[in-house]
């Protein structure tokens, strides 16, 4: 119950700031979720972080939804350590052309995530100070993370069945 | 190509900066990664980090993999603390489930995690040890993980690699050697670790070499979301284990150690008073055992729990749900869940996303030591370089949780 009444309290206080701007609030196993846009981000971020004391970014990362208009989210999870609240922020936006503001001006160890997701999903941090792959070797070409790439290599012929007689 | 790394030119005559290639495998680094160093001297002016030589692509393969063939991936993302890895996931897959353990599983659990979460910080300890010159203390206390991987194998069968544990529970019931054997540590471990303590936490040298070296305060620390031992040697008082208590946590009694400047003295400090209070807990676990009935070692839950093989061969059911679960048709509701645990070096966290399918639709580990590594070159500059091998082993990099 405890619980609720806090993620209430931080929804209530997000709706007066952004208004229409907070959308799809959820509360999957207890954890406010919910969506915003990519305009407005950073506030929501700085909001969070300076008023709501969410002092602590736990986690950057993306998910793809091939074939939606904004199919790249890219996925903030924050938390609040006084009080013990976390909250998951989404922000959908579009395949073709997936920039997004830097959380680097927030917090400064959003660097390395933010390069991460950069380098699985191509999700282009907008004014992220170092910008270059982390895990993938730098003449990759591709995003690994999305959809359309296959775990295995589709050229591989020793995996194919009909050379087992399969 | 086109390869951004900063490079490094010293064509100014007047320059004495020497670029030193720390790595990628270098036998002072605890690991494959690379630092690009520029030494004035002994001292690092600047530094670049470069990781991702052993990245393995394990949440792309998380994407096609049922949940119970993704537990060999996470314990090799930490290999010195596996069994935290393993389990952490497998109650991520329970929280989903809305599964609900018995007590016993969960002491069963708590004692498990301890003992490997004193593992993660021998090593890490006696390495810091190693790193200022004192290698008897490394002889002295490293036969203890010795010891705690015996443990392990009595329980699961395996040493380093675990596997222990299943979506519900365990495998097996603990018998009476592992509890032997856990009650032989229990005994012998902290007398080792008061004579470790002897050895370094007074000696002049060690104090020297450390004390006062790396400093970082707490701000910094959280700007940079540092987590586990390394953000509490700032003196913030966070554990996952107390904010959000999971397994039984919230049944035990035992005091989270905090430093005061953050220096790598005090992350030793830390550490070593996390291995008393694991002992702590596991001599408590032991206690609440006693009193929970014999034999329970996993929650009544035949659709998601794989059976004994055994009673596969014997019994129809039990055939039914091995294959349905093995095929990857557990029937999970279409989730999100977030579920985070306190491994050795921080908060491992799992962000798993579930649509339905046989497989997790997205997987995402919030590794510590990759959050934490990230600060290592911005610190190591106006250190010495001999500062900054020891900087490191405090930092506890473990190359499997950088690279995922």
């Amino acid at each position: 119950m405890e619980e609720t009444t806090l993620n209430n309290n931080i929804h209530l206080q997000l709706t007066e700031k952004f208004g229409e701007k907070i959308t799809a609030v959820s509360e999957p196993y207890g954890l406010l979720s919910f969506v915003t846009y990519k305009d407005v981000i950073i506030n929501v971020l700085s909001h969070l972080k300076e008023e709501l004391k969410f002092n602590f970014l736990t986690d950057i990362t993306a998910v793809h939804y091939p074939g939606k208009d904004h199919g790249i989210a890219v996925v903030y999870h924050l938390h609040n350590m006084v009080e013990k609240v976390r909250v998951r922020i989404k922000v959908f936006i579009s395949e073709q052309n997936p920039t997004i503001p830097t959380a680097t001006s927030v917090w400064k160890g959003a660097n390395w995530m933010e390069r991460e997701t950069y380098d699985l999903f191509g999700v282009q941090f907008e004014g992220h100070p170092d910008l270059r792959r982390i895990l993938n070797m730098d003449d990759l070409g591709v995003h690994p993370m999305l959809k359309q790439y296959p775990l295995e290599d589709p050229n591989r012929v020793d995996k194919k069945d009909e050379f087992f007689g399969r | 190509m086109n390869h951004n790394h900063p490079v490094f030119t010293d064509n100014d005559p007047q320059s004495e900066l020497v670029t030193l290639n720390l790595g990628p495998t270098h036998p002072a680094t605890h690991g494959v990664f690379q630092n690009v160093l520029q030494l004035d001297g002994e001292r690092i002016v600047s530094g670049v980090s470069t990781i991702g030589y052993i990245h393995r692509a394990f949440e792309k393969i998380a994407e096609h993999r049922p949940f119970y063939q993704i537990t060999p991936l996470t314990d090799r993302l930490n290999y010195c603390s596996s069994p935290i890895n393993n389990m952490g996931w497998h109650m991520t897959v329970e929280k989903l489930l809305n599964i609900q353990m018995p007590k016993r599983v969960d002491y069963l659990r708590v004692i498990i995690m301890e003992l490997s979460r004193i593992a993660d910080h021998i090593i890490c300890n006696t390495i810091i040890g190693q790193d200022t010159g004192a290698t008897t203390t490394f002889l002295y206390l490293f036969q203890f993980r010795e010891h705690i991987y015996e443990i392990f194998e009595e329980v699961c069968g395996a040493r380093l690699t675990t596997n222990i544990g299943r979506i519900g529970g365990f495998e097996r019931d603990f018998n009476e050697v592992a509890f032997t054997k856990i009650n032989k540590f229990l005994k012998e471990f902290p007398v080792a670790l008061k004579e470790f303590e002897n050895l370094l936490t007074r000696n002049r040298i060690f104090i020297d070499r450390t004390a006062g070296v790396a400093e970082v305060t707490k701000e910094t620390a959280l700007e940079y979301s540092w987590t586990g031992p390394l953000l509490r040697a700032t003196g913030v008082d966070y554990d996952v284990r107390v904010s959000d208590p999971y397994s039984s946590y919230q049944d035990f009694d035992f005091d989270v150690p905090v430093g005061t400047s953050g220096d790598i003295y005090d992350r030793y400090l830390v550490r070593n008073e996390e291995m008393w209070q694991s002992v702590r807990i596991i001599e408590q676990a032991l206690v609440k055992l006693k009193t929970e009935p014999k034999g329970i070692f996993h929650a009544d839950v035949p659709e998601f729990y794989l059976p004994p093989k055994q009673e596969v061969y014997n019994n129809m059911e039990a055939l039914i749900y091995h294959f349905k679960i093995v095929m990857g048709e557990i029937d999970a509701p279409k989730a999100e869940v977030y579920h985070a645990v306190e491994g050795g070096n921080g908060e491992l966290g799992f962000y798993l996303i579930n649509d339905g399918g046989r497989t997790p639709y997205r997987l995402h580990f919030r590794r510590p030591s990759f959050i934490n590594y990230q600060m290592f070159a911005p610190m190591s500059e106006g250190m010495l370089l001999s500062d900054a091998i020891i900087n490191m082993s405090s930092m506890n990099i473990i190359a499997g949780e950088l690279d995922a």
